[in-house]
């Protein structure tokens, strides 16, 4: 189809982390199916660097390719690194996105930021 | 990817018959006069057009002069409201449709209601079914219009029409039926149903894109939706499209003579991928009725994964089909047919129509069979929703 570029086909047809991390130190969730995408990322930190990332996502092929990105680029990052990813530097990474996808589909890095903040919450509960 | 591609999405459009084509030819070529002109340039085009009426005619049990040429679907439809309600506004300002209805009939209804006309929507059940008794329920004094669809151009249910026709005669009020998604594909007759007038289009019957037309009963009144010549007795105004309406002609003529085995052969292609999906994947609905459908629709949700993503691996697959979701509509809106018969989003979203063709065989059928298990497979294992599921 026409409609997506050769990356975001790429992470769509080979997306990278895909899974779920048992017993992960931090999980966010985006999205619901009405509104057409729902993403959810596991994360596993260690040394205040994020050690594994995963995700499961039900969307379309810009939210699997968004999600796959995401993954990518956050692994092996800090965890203040991976707090300025913004969704704006995953679909310029992807090559861009139909615009009309830009807002529903592209919701990756909140998803990551919520597990991270999930992960930051469970630390203070363990103080 | 090196397999032939296969074409499952007859109901956006329909490969064109080489017949038909040759119809068209010497219209594009030698034959290019204006019919309306009076030299001899004229005379094969404007013969051209009157045999495709006849023809058109013929399928719909019609006579030539109710029939009227347009462009496209959308035209007729937009012709039949636009061109009724305006004829009989003296009447009354009320018009009576469907949740399930075309675009091309919601929103020029949307039109009108900005322009004084009351418009009633009745809703369908699970299977897309109007209830005839929920139209009499909302008839008043002030109804001009009913508006139905023959068969929905989604999930192919074949709306109960005679009953329809049978209240809207009684109360002597005008039935329009779009019947794009049943026309050259399921017998029609235009008496039998009881409609008032009845759109049709070429591109659904392996005729060319660009000819479509609308039938409008004798002594029926309607105005025109474009204003200019007198072509079309002065109802449908500009420079007739003679090749397509020629190639839409000949198209009809085979539609007639062909349309028994072409119903038997796509339907049993039709059973054959519906047992199929059912039989080799967990989790799906079919969407519709079971029998009072359309010959090639096969409208699946598939739960847990979301259409679009099943479309793009499919198109990969070199397989053409369409969805219901949100994601795959510019508009970023979930089919309102679906919604309509009551599907939750979530099945909404993972709904694939598969709407198969004179052209489809088989073989196509075991390649998708073979094909879509494992996507929807690795879609599933990537969805979070899937794993709530396993859970319970």
């Amino acid at each position: 189809m026409v409609m997506y570029g050769k990356k975001v086909m790429d992470h769509f047809m080979s997306p990278r982390n895909v899974g779920e991390i048992k017993k992960a130190d931090g999980i966010g969730e985006v999205g619901n199916p009405v509104c057409g995408d729902m993403m959810t990322f596991y994360i596993k930190v260690k040394d205040n660097k994020l050690e594994d990332v995963k995700f499961k996502t039900f969307g379309c092929g810009a939210a699997i390719a968004v999600s796959s990105m995401v993954s990518e680029i956050a692994k092996g990052k800090t965890i203040d690194q991976a707090l300025k990813i913004t969704n704006k530097d995953v679909a310029d990474k992807l090559g861009g996105l139909p615009k009309n996808k830009l807002h529903c589909s592209n919701l990756g890095a909140d998803a990551l930021h919520k597990a991270i903040e999930n992960y930051i919450e469970k630390q203070k509960n363990k103080k | 990817m090196a397999e032939e591609k296969i074409f499952f999405d007859n109901a956006s459009t329909t490969r064109i018959d080489d017949r038909v084509l040759k119809e068209m030819e010497p219209y594009l070529k030698q034959q290019y006069g204006n019919p309306s002109s009076l030299h001899d340039y004229s005379e094969k085009p404007k013969k051209a057009i009157e045999e495709a009426r006849e023809q058109a005619a013929g399928l719909v049990g019609a006579d030539a002069e109710e029939i009227y040429f347009t462009s496209c679907g959308t035209e007729s439809n937009n012709f039949a409201l636009w061109g009724l309600a305006r004829a009989y506004r003296d009447k009354g300002n009320h018009i009576i449709s469907s949740a399930t209805e075309h675009l091309s009939i919601l929103n020029p209804l949307k039109e009108l209601q900005k322009e004084g006309w009351k418009v009633s929507l009745v809703p369908v059940d699970k299977y897309g079914f109007i209830n005839p008794e929920d139209i009499k329920k909302e008839i008043t004094g002030k109804t001009v219009l009913v508006s139905v669809m023959h068969a929905n151009n989604e999930v192919g249910t074949i709306q109960k029409i005679k009953e329809i026709s049978k209240i809207t005669r009684e109360k002597n009020i005008l039935l329009h039926c779009d019947g794009m998604a049943a026309a050259g594909i399921i017998p029609v007759d235009v008496s039998q149903l009881g409609t008032d007038s009845y759109s049709f289009s070429s591109q659904q019957m392996y005729g060319p894109k660009g000819a479509a037309a609308l039938y409008v009963r004798k002594r029926v009144r309607i105005k025109p939706l474009l204003l200019g010549g007198t072509q079309e007795k002065g109802r449908r105004a500009g420079t007739e499209n003679v090749a397509a309406i020629a190639g839409f002609g000949r198209a009809c003529e085979l539609a007639v003579n062909e349309m028994d085995s072409n119903i038997k052969a796509i339907s049993k292609l039709r059973d054959n991928l519906m047992e199929g999906i059912s039989s080799k994947i967990k989790n799906v609905k079919l969407n519709g009725h079971p029998v009072k459908r359309t010959p090639g629709n096969v409208h699946i949700s598939f739960k847990f994964i979301e259409g679009e993503s099943i479309l793009l691996m499919l198109n990969l697959e070199g397989i053409a089909a369409a969805s219901g979701s949100s994601c795959t509509s510019q508009a970023l809106k979930s089919s309102h047919v679906l919604l309509a018969m009551g599907l939750s989003p979530t099945m909404a979203q993972g709904s694939i129509l598969f709407s198969l063709g004179k052209y489809n065989t088989q073989k196509e059928v075991d390649r998708v069979l073979k094909v879509l298990p494992p996507i929807i497979d690795r879609l599933r294992k990537m969805s979070p929703l899937y794993k709530e599921q396993k859970k319970t």
